[in-house]
């Protein structure tokens, strides 16, 4: 290729260009922008400086938010990775059906939030839900499941004293619970393909030395899959963080505004009252920036760390 | 014992297969109930129903049954659309007998469903938005990725690490702020804001860089010493040499289009410009306590994007797969 300066480069590059500049980079400078201001759609904005961020800092719902999303990290993604992985390692053992299964897993993924949360909002149905028909066979009484508000750890472990406790250690909202569930249930196929993929990468000679060694399956599992398949995990672990950061779809379809008393609520979906309902576009702004901040900060942990997880 | 381990492992697979499809099939199964099948709820999954009627002289009368009191029942006589036109009536228990209706498969719950609110005019729209995209994608992404892999010019790193970066963004982040823009724009409320903001997508540009990075350099020579032009050699040499992409980045971009759902709930407004995930929400809020006719509208709304799966599977599932794993 020549290296002298045409213009034709850039006019193959102009289309997606101009797309990426007017609809992603403008609108990311623009709500850096908006978050300095008291914007409402109607009429012109009003210049407030920090006020957004310092209304923030003291708005309770918006913590309220940032904690449900946190516990939704915090248990999602553990068992998306463990429960992901266990799949993997068996699907990888098997040599029939193998493609049948993987059709099967797959099919939550690829099918639409709407559809699929219209669905299990019915199955947590207090009445006429799936769960609590299942629940009832094994013996527990029905849950009310998206109507719930008490933490799940209070509920399971009534006995033990968690109502002395402080609200934290309570947990998720039974509500949120519910939510939890969907949602790996939702994202699970996806990453049993991926840990499947990784498991189809590590070379048979391991196992065969480890064999000879007289490692059992258990030892093998732990001092060689699980080392080996570590960038795997990262990857699941980072991409499952920050789409889980983003969910909205489930909370604005199961659930009635986030609530039962807001434990529903989270980030995502209180951009959206704020700035949708509320029709506060600065406010919806400043939060977006925050997790804006949260994201860039995992995206940033994940290139620094990256380079030592690599094999 | 290997037999017995790999028996409880196809065990466990399969239960795990079917936690992944009884949802489905129970959706399936409730869109087929009558709804007051579904509300009694006498049955998981094969739609079978259970009815009183009263013998009223001879003409058999569908009933609902209050109580048994004694020698007489009191019941609710309904007509032929199961409304109650009469209340509290006592008859004696002898004219009550109960009938067991055979599955029914309600098929007419998809049309109802079809009819109650314009499902037909989603689909269009959902159609028109994602082959409009997806052309879109196409064009942009071809180009772009054409001048990224194959060409050197002055700022390069530079697009390359904006548009990388720009990907990192997740969409909600930006979500008011495009709807500030867009009501500037005067584009709220028409395909323009549906469509033109997804013309490119920075992760098809990525894909088919790094293809068309890997295609052998003879082949460009040749076709230079040929007299082919730059344009040329895109369309004849890369383009046909890029099949599997193209097809892998379509497949791609249509489930994309045809399940989002957050951006067309906020940037439209009027009901004839909904696409089908977003009028899906609507019936799910107005038809509520239907659930039957929810659960057939949800089965139709994802029956497309299951065929296309259903054809596609091996290339979704590996280029899935690969999306997930470093080059």
């Amino acid at each position: 290729m020549k290296t002298k300066w045409k213009i034709s480069p850039y006019l193959y590059l102009l289309p997606a260009l101009i797309i990426v500049v007017a609809f992603r980079l403008i609108p990311i400078v623009m709500s850096f922008i908006l978050s300095f201001y008291d914007w409402s759609l109607q009429g012109t904005g009003q210049f407030i400086g920090l006020a957004n961020y310092a209304k923030m800092m003291k708005d309770p719902v918006f913590w309220q938010s940032m904690g449900n999303t946190f516990w939704l990290v915090i248990i999602l993604v553990p068992a998306t990775i463990v429960l992901s992985l266990f799949f993997a390692v068996m699907l990888n053992k098997i040599k029939y059906f193998k493609g049948l299964f993987r059709i099967i897993y797959f099919m939550p993924f690829v099918t639409s939030l709407v559809a699929v949360s219209i669905v299990w909002k019915l199955i947590f149905n207090e009445q006429t839900g799936l769960m609590n028909t299942f629940l009832g066979y094994v013996g527990i009484s029905p849950q009310a499941w998206l109507s719930e508000s008490r933490g799940i750890f209070l509920l399971m472990f009534e006995n033990f004293g968690f109502d002395k406790l402080p609200q934290f250690f309570h947990g998720p909202s039974q509500a949120l619970f519910a939510i939890i569930i969907m949602t790996v249930w939702k994202g699970l196929g996806y990453n049993t393909i991926i840990y499947l993929a990784g498991l189809q990468n590590i070379s048979k000679v391991y196992y065969e030395a480890a064999e000879i060694d007289g490692a059992g399956k258990t030892r093998q599992f732990w001092n060689i899959t699980v080392p080996l398949i570590s960038p795997t995990t990262f990857y699941v672990l980072v991409m499952t963080t920050i789409t889980t950061f983003q969910t909205f779809s489930q909370i604005y379809l199961m659930t009635d505004k986030g609530g039962p008393l807001n434990t529903t609520k989270l980030i995502v979906y209180y951009i959206y009252e704020r700035g949708f309902d509320l029709l506060e576009m600065g406010y919806a702004s400043a939060v977006s920036l925050a997790l804006f901040v949260l994201v860039l900060g995992l995206t940033i942990f994940q290139r620094r760390i990256e380079k030592h997880v690599n094999y | 014992m290997d037999k017995l381990r790999s028996i409880i492992t196809y065990l466990i697979l399969i239960l795990f297969g079917l936690t992944m499809v009884v949802p489905f099939l129970w959706m399936i199964s409730t869109s087929l109930m009558t709804q007051s099948e579904f509300n009694k709820q006498e049955t998981l999954f094969i739609p079978k129903e259970e009815y009183h009627v009263w013998d009223n002289k001879g003409v058999e009368e569908r009933i609902l049954l209050v109580m048994e009191k004694g020698e007489n029942s009191v019941i609710h006589v309904l007509d032929e659309d199961l409304l109650i036109i009469d209340e509290y009536k006592e008859v004696p228990s002898s004219q009550v007998s109960t009938v067991r209706k055979k599955p029914s498969f309600q098929i007419s719950n998809y049309v109802k469903a079809f009819k109650k609110v314009p499902f037909g005019l989603y689909f269009y729209n959902t159609i028109y938005v994602s082959i409009a995209s997806l052309i879109g994608v196409l064009f942009t992404s071809l180009l772009s990725a054409y001048a990224f892999a194959r060409m050197e010019f002055k700022g390069r790193d530079f697009f390359f690490y904006l548009f990388l970066s720009m990907m990192m963004v997740p969409q909600p982040i930006y979500m008011i702020s495009s709807y500030v823009l867009l009501d500037k724009l005067n584009w709220l409320d028409t395909y323009n804001a549906l469509i033109i903001p997804w013309l490119a997508n920075i992760f098809t540009i990525f894909l088919f860089r790094q293809h068309f990075k890997g295609l052998p350099k003879e082949l460009f020579d040749a076709a230079s010493i040929d007299g082919c032009s730059t344009f040329g050699m895109l369309w004849r040499i890369v383009v046909p040499l890029s099949k599997p992409v193209i097809a892998t980045a379509s497949i791609f971009s249509l489930i994309t289009s045809w399940n989002s759902f957050m951006w067309p709930l906020v940037m439209i407004n009027r009901p004839e410009l909904r696409v089908l995930q977003v009028g899906l929400s609507y019936f799910n809020q107005e038809a509520s306590t239907q659930t039957t006719l929810l659960m057939a509208a949800s089965t139709f709304s994802i029956i497309p994007i299951l065929i296309l799966f259903f054809f596609a599977q091996k290339q979704i599932i590996a280029s899935y797969s690969r999306s997930g794993m470093k080059d």
